[in-house]
């Protein structure tokens, strides 16, 4: 059976991962030192084990009557000592060795998350959130294991290999030479068979993916299969994958099972070997029993090792690229600094102004071509457009989730890249159509942009919000805790609640998208009753999808393919007949 | 684990096979040693002693061939395992996948999408390695301990009853501990899960954090989550690396007391020097065996748990039992469509197995529908529009048996539905559900739908559904295929391909359950034409948020919290029900 089903994973660049890896393991370099001198030490001890078994049998084999018994206990005592100060070292460096890594990973989690709260928005866009999370789950893990499990058993491995070898030698060279059938056996059959059966345990990983596949979309469209009675062609299929799954499994693992018995087999050979020449040089007398016994324990001992250390260069290798991939999230580009003499944005009005603003999310590829636009303060702008126009590109600009090609953005008379992030940011309130909220009470999620607010505070843009009647009603009121996804709240009470919260942070400019699909048609009538109140006195830039929120739109903008194609009031584009007209007609008549 | 046997019965003899060569293979294994031990205590002597060198010889090689053996024997017992494990796990997999598409709508609930899908996967992954693994460890690990123990017993009872006491110790203390430790990685395990649930709540929110400048918090909150992971998985860690050094001590230990007592008992001329020699290899076996059983205990635990699991899906009995005509309600009125006094509610007294992510359940918890009524001619149609939770999918899940009502009952074409065939009957329907999937295969299979229906069939449906004109844009037109749950095709295209599916097969009843809502107005308008049309025969139910979608029906249905609250044409509706008309309004934005 393939340990962890390990499929050896190529790093690109491995000795550029591993230099970069240790590099980062700069704070526990010590430690780690350390723990070779120990794990150098507790291996020799146990080396040192069957040579003291050796001596004592050479006492015995005196035989009856004539066996110093002194002699073997202080032998037998030595041998205690070795083995028991080797078992203690082991569980100290396996507890030093879990302590590191596992504060490596946590350090590395850490890094990667910085990372992430650095990186611009687009990053996300262009990223599935499952891809990203894989590499602070998985690949993390994958480095801290092979570094708590893998380090350990290569110097030990290595060490009882060398030193088995060593101590062969030096007992016997002539016996020593059976080796020279088993080692390049071993190593030969296992490097042979490493070969068979990997691209068998990859097509079975991959047989097993599929199953898995279909089963997920299958149970996901039961009740759809069962009002077409699709149930006997779901089963057919499924017959299929079961068997491509079955036969995969069959035919890896079928090989698979073999590698054990057979490593046995080179083992128990030598053992024969070494048995049958061992009689020889005894009977020849160039060898005594007691340095057999020793012979054969320490044959015994070398030939795990060599099984192992295939195994765990493959799994050094899945680490190296595990860690390429974490590295590679590290190197992604940041959010560009703020200007050096970047102005915090205080009391601001609500002035805003887009000046011949030229923008693409690919570089060479604009989609906004040149837009001109004066939003004065308390002013409601209203954006429409057919889904996917890039309604939403208008907002990243706005709030500098991206910067602008060419041309400017100005709050208040100042150009928004000339103020801090933070505090642009902070002068607008947003309300997204993709409600987020986190797992924690009600409470903590209003007051999530203002975690210095009251209760008394919270509860008035709850009811500005028109949801505290609904709060109210849940078991633990405002301390209720929601799930992440929200599960436990419709849709509709999601928005209102994410209402609140722009409520409550009160900034003079509103970010607000509309869209209100599938919310039912109570909810949606307090939603925009709680938008209206929202909207008040702010500079409101509204993706509109109401026909009274466009009519009374103090400019509209509408979007199409990317950019702006139309400026104007109700009124005037109307009158135009151009593209909105259109719109317009299919969307509201 | 006797549900696992009715799986592994008819492999009992191949099994048994399995396990006796194992059985042979691992004796012949033990022998290996004590053949040492003669050739070093008596063949050797003898030689020195003048005698000839060829039975050393012999012995050696009767070694080697015995090794040999070994091997053979279990290369053999070991495929055979894996032969078994494939055959067995293949039809355990089908049986649960037929019983998981049986599932009844409140059976589905209860046990929950996500659990399901682990039980196809990962349960039977484990059950799988658990039916070849015993046949193998599973012999060869009690007979190594077993074994080990009874040969040194005969080769020397003294030395070995060292061994029979140490034994016992280490198998206690190695369960023990992993025992111990399992628990400790389920801590670690949900700890990670809070790590990568915060990962994500800042993945799918980066806006709103960087919007309100809350890194500096999430930083912290992220933090917090990780150490406290990191804490566990150090706790978790050190209690595991305990066994195997105290295994090796044990192991050591028990050497020394073997070589400091076997001197003795050479000295007083009981044992030949070569038997300590032979139990110091036993010792090793011992000690692979101890390591084994443990494996095997683990192993078993797992595969416990999967195989109940699994159990209770094959296992679960029809909820929805076919009732005879004479057991079954007689319709008062007639109707293609009747809902008499039907009152219905989810999960009645088994709130405590609702699951949270299952997607099917409802959202009400409480009386779902409440004294419905209503009839539909054939070849009407009705619009349903109310709040979410108001009922309006329930409707649905009656009118198809996924449940039967706890009160009051639905006819379909003057029957009862609980008298009619299951599947007959669901073949007189063409319908989508709200979020219907797509599923993974060409657009041609997406909507013939494993049904026989002609290419002509099908592309009428694809027509009448306004699907055709994107479909033929592509090149391989209906050849084209579709991704997991569809996402290659926008939300509309989505809805137009699994209307067609619906229209395809012509059905008597057409059920459009929120189907057209990402559909523009003109788009709809066109698509409620040709149903008009091409379909007009079938009886038809609309469910819609939009009032545009089903204001030209024959009757509408207004829903609150599971009561009808008003019925009639969209005019009547709009003087008598003050909701409908308020909904109206709403949308068609003449906000008072």
């Amino acid at each position: 059976m393939a340990r962890r089903d390990s499929i050896m994973q190529k790093p690109k660049n491995a000795r550029g991962a591993l230099r970069r890896l240790l590099s980062m393991l700069g704070p526990f370099k010590w430690m780690i030192a350390g723990v070779t001198v120990l794990c150098l030490v507790s291996n020799l001890l146990s080396l040192y084990g069957p040579t003291l078994v050796g001596q004592a049998m050479n006492e015995v084999k005196l035989g009856e009557g004539r066996v110093d018994l002194e002699k073997v206990t202080s032998i037998a005592l030595k041998m205690l000592a070795c083995y028991l100060t080797s078992s203690l070292l082991t569980v100290a460096i396996h507890t030093i060795m879990v302590n590191v890594s596992r504060r490596f990973a946590r350090s590395m989690r850490q890094k990667v998350f910085d990372k992430l709260m650095t990186l611009p928005v687009g990053y996300f866009d262009r990223h599935q959130a499952g891809d990203i999370i894989s590499r602070v789950n998985y690949d993390i893990d994958v480095i801290s294991t092979c570094m708590s499990t893998d380090v350990v058993s290569i110097v030990a491995s290595t060490v009882t290999v060398v030193g088995s070898l060593v101590m062969m030698l030096l007992l016997s060279p002539l016996l020593s030479l059976v080796t020279l059938f088993s080692v390049p056996t071993a190593i030969l059959y296992t490097s042979r068979m490493r070969k068979k059966t990997q691209p068998r345990y990859r097509k079975r990983s991959k047989c097993y993916g599929e199953m898995n596949g279909f089963v997920e979309e299958m149970l996901a469209g039961q009740k759809t299969i069962q009002s077409y009675a699709y149930e006997d062609c779901a089963e057919a299929r499924f017959d299929q994958v079961n068997t491509n799954a079955a036969e995969a499994y069959w035919d890896a693992d079928r090989l698979g099972v073999t590698i054990g018995p057979t490593m046995g087999f080179i083992n128990n050979t030598s053992l024969s070997l070494i048995a049958l020449f061992g009689s020889v040089l005894l009977i020849l007398q160039s060898i005594d029993l007691g340095k057999i016994s020793s012979f054969v324990l320490y044959s015994r001992k070398f030939s795990g090792p060599i099984n192992e250390i295939a195994n765990i260069v493959n799994e050094l290798f899945s680490a190296l690229a595990a860690a390429e991939r974490v590295f590679g999230l590290l190197d992604e580009e940041e959010e560009p600094a703020d200007a050096p003499k970047a102005v915090a944005l205080t009391d601001v009005a609500g002035n805003v102004s887009l000046e011949h603003v030229a923008f693409g999310y690919d570089p060479g590829v604009p989609i906004i071509h040149d837009l001109s636009l004066q939003a004065d303060a308390g002013k409601l702008i209203a954006i429409v457009g057919p889904t996917g126009a890039g309604k939403t590109t208008i907002i990243n600009l706005l709030m500098r989730f991206y910067d602008v090609d060419s041309g400017r953005i100005a709050v208040d008379g100042t150009d928004i890249r000339e103020a801090t992030r933070r505090s642009l940011r902070s002068a607008y309130a947003m309300v997204l159509q993709d409600t987020w909220l986190f797992r924690g009470t009600i409470f903590d999620n209003i007051a999530y942009g203002r975690p210095e607010a009251t209760m008394d505070e919270v509860v008035a843009a709850a009811k500005a919000a028109h949801i505290h009647a609904f709060i109210m009603r849940l078991p633990d009121g405002y301390q209720t805790e929601i799930s992440e996804d929200g599960g436990n709240i419709s849709k509709g009470q999601k928005q209102l609640l994410t209402i609140a919260r722009a409520m409550l942070y009160n900034a003079r400019m509103l970010i607000l998208d509309e869209a209100t699909s599938n919310v039912d048609v109570g909810t949606e009538r307090r939603i925009q009753r709680a938008m209206r109140d929202l909207m008040r006195d702010k500079t409101c830039f509204v993706i509109a999808h109401r026909l009274s929120t466009i009519q009374n739109a103090d400019r509209i903008l509408v979007v199409n393919q990317g950019d702006v194609v139309e400026q104007g009031t109700h009124e005037t584009l109307m009158a135009q007949k151009g593209f909105y007209h259109k719109l317009y007609a299919a969307q509201f008549e | 684990m006797k549900f696992l046997w009715t799986y592994l019965r008819k492999y009992a003899r191949r099994m048994g096979g399995v396990m006796s060569i194992k059985l042979g293979g691992t004796i012949l294994e033990l022998l290996i040693p004590y053949v040492l031990e003669h050739l070093l205590d008596h063949e050797v002597p003898a030689v020195q002693n003048g005698g000839s060198i060829a039975p050393v010889i012999l012995w050696g090689l009767f070694m080697v061939g015995l090794a040999f053996l070994t091997r053979t024997m279990n290369v053999t017992a070991n495929r055979l395992s894996v032969r078994t494990a494939k055959e067995a796990t293949y039809e355990l997999r089908r049986d649960l996948f037929h019983s998981a598409l049986g599932l009844s709508g409140s059976q589905m609930d209860r046990v929950g999408l996500p659990s399901l899908i682990s039980r196809m996967t990962s349960d039977s992954y484990n059950v799988q390695s658990f039916i070849q693994s015993t046949q193998t460890i599973g012999i060869r690990a009690p007979i190594m301990l077993l074994g080990g123990i009874g040969i040194t017993l005969v080769m020397d009872a003294g030395l070995a009853s060292i061994l029979c006491i140490m034994a016992p110790i280490m198998i206690a203390l190695v369960v023990f501990i992993s025992r111990k430790g399992i628990p400790l990685y389920d801590r670690v395990q949900r700890g990670m899960d809070d790590v990568v649930r915060i990962m994500r709540e800042n993945i799918t929110g980066i806006r709103v954090v960087k919007a309100l400048s809350r890194e500096e918090h999430e930083r912290g909150r992220f933090a917090g989550a990780s150490d406290e992971t990191a804490r566990r998985d150090i706790k978790a860690g050190f209690i595991m690396a305990l066994p195997g050094p105290i295994v090796t001590l044990f192991l050591n230990v028990g050497l020394t007391l073997v070589v400091l007592i076997g001197a003795r008992r050479v000295h007083s001329g009981d044992i030949q020097p070569g038997v300590i020699l032979a139990f110091l290899t036993y010792f090793n076996m011992i000690l692979m065996g101890v390591m084994g059983l443990n494996r095997i205990f683990m192993m078993m635990s797992k595969a416990n748990a999967s195989a109940g699991r699994i159990q209770t899906v094959v296992e679960t009995e029809d909820d929805l039992p076919l009732l005879l005509e004479s057991e079954a309600a007689k319709p008062s009125r007639d109707g293609m469509i009747v809902f008499d006094h039907v009152s219905f509610s989810y999960l009645p007294d088994e709130e405590k197995y609702i699951q949270d992510e299952s997607r099917f359940a409802g959202q009400q918890r409480q009386k779902c529908l409440d004294d419905l009524d209503f009839t539909i001619p054939k070849g009407g149609s009705l619009g349903i529009i109310g709040a979410t939770g108001s009922g309006k999918t329930s409707i649905i899940n009656l009118l198809m048996r996924f449940y039967d009502p706890q009160g009051g009952t639905v006819y379909i074409d003057g029957k009862d539905v609980r008298c009619q065939d299951r599947q007959a009957l669901r073949r007189r329907f063409g319908v989508v559900f709200q979020n219907d999937v797509i599923f993974a295969d060409t657009i041609r299979e997406n909507i013939v739908f494993g049904r026989a229906l002609d290419d002509e069939q099908m592309k009428a449906a694809a027509s009448d559904a306004m699907a055709s004109g994107f479909i033929e844009r592509y090149e391989d037109t209906y050849d084209h295929k579709a991704v997991i749950a569809g996402a290659n095709f926008s939300g509309g295209q989505k809805q137009r391909l699994l209307i067609a599916r619906s229209l395809a097969a012509h059905p008597d009843i057409l059920v459009l359950d929120d189907a057209s809502s990402a559909l523009d107005y003109r788009t709809d308008a066109a698509l409620r034409k040709a149903i008009r049309e091409h379909h007009g025969d079938a009886t038809t139910i609309v469910i819609a948020q939009r009032v545009s979608s089903i204001m030209a029906l024959d009757a509408i249905l207004v829903l609150e919290e599971g009561r009808a609250i008003g019925y009639g044409t969209h005019e009547e509706l709009l003087k008598s029900c003050p909701f409908y008309r308020e909904i109206y309004e709403t949308q068609m934005g003449e906000v008072s």
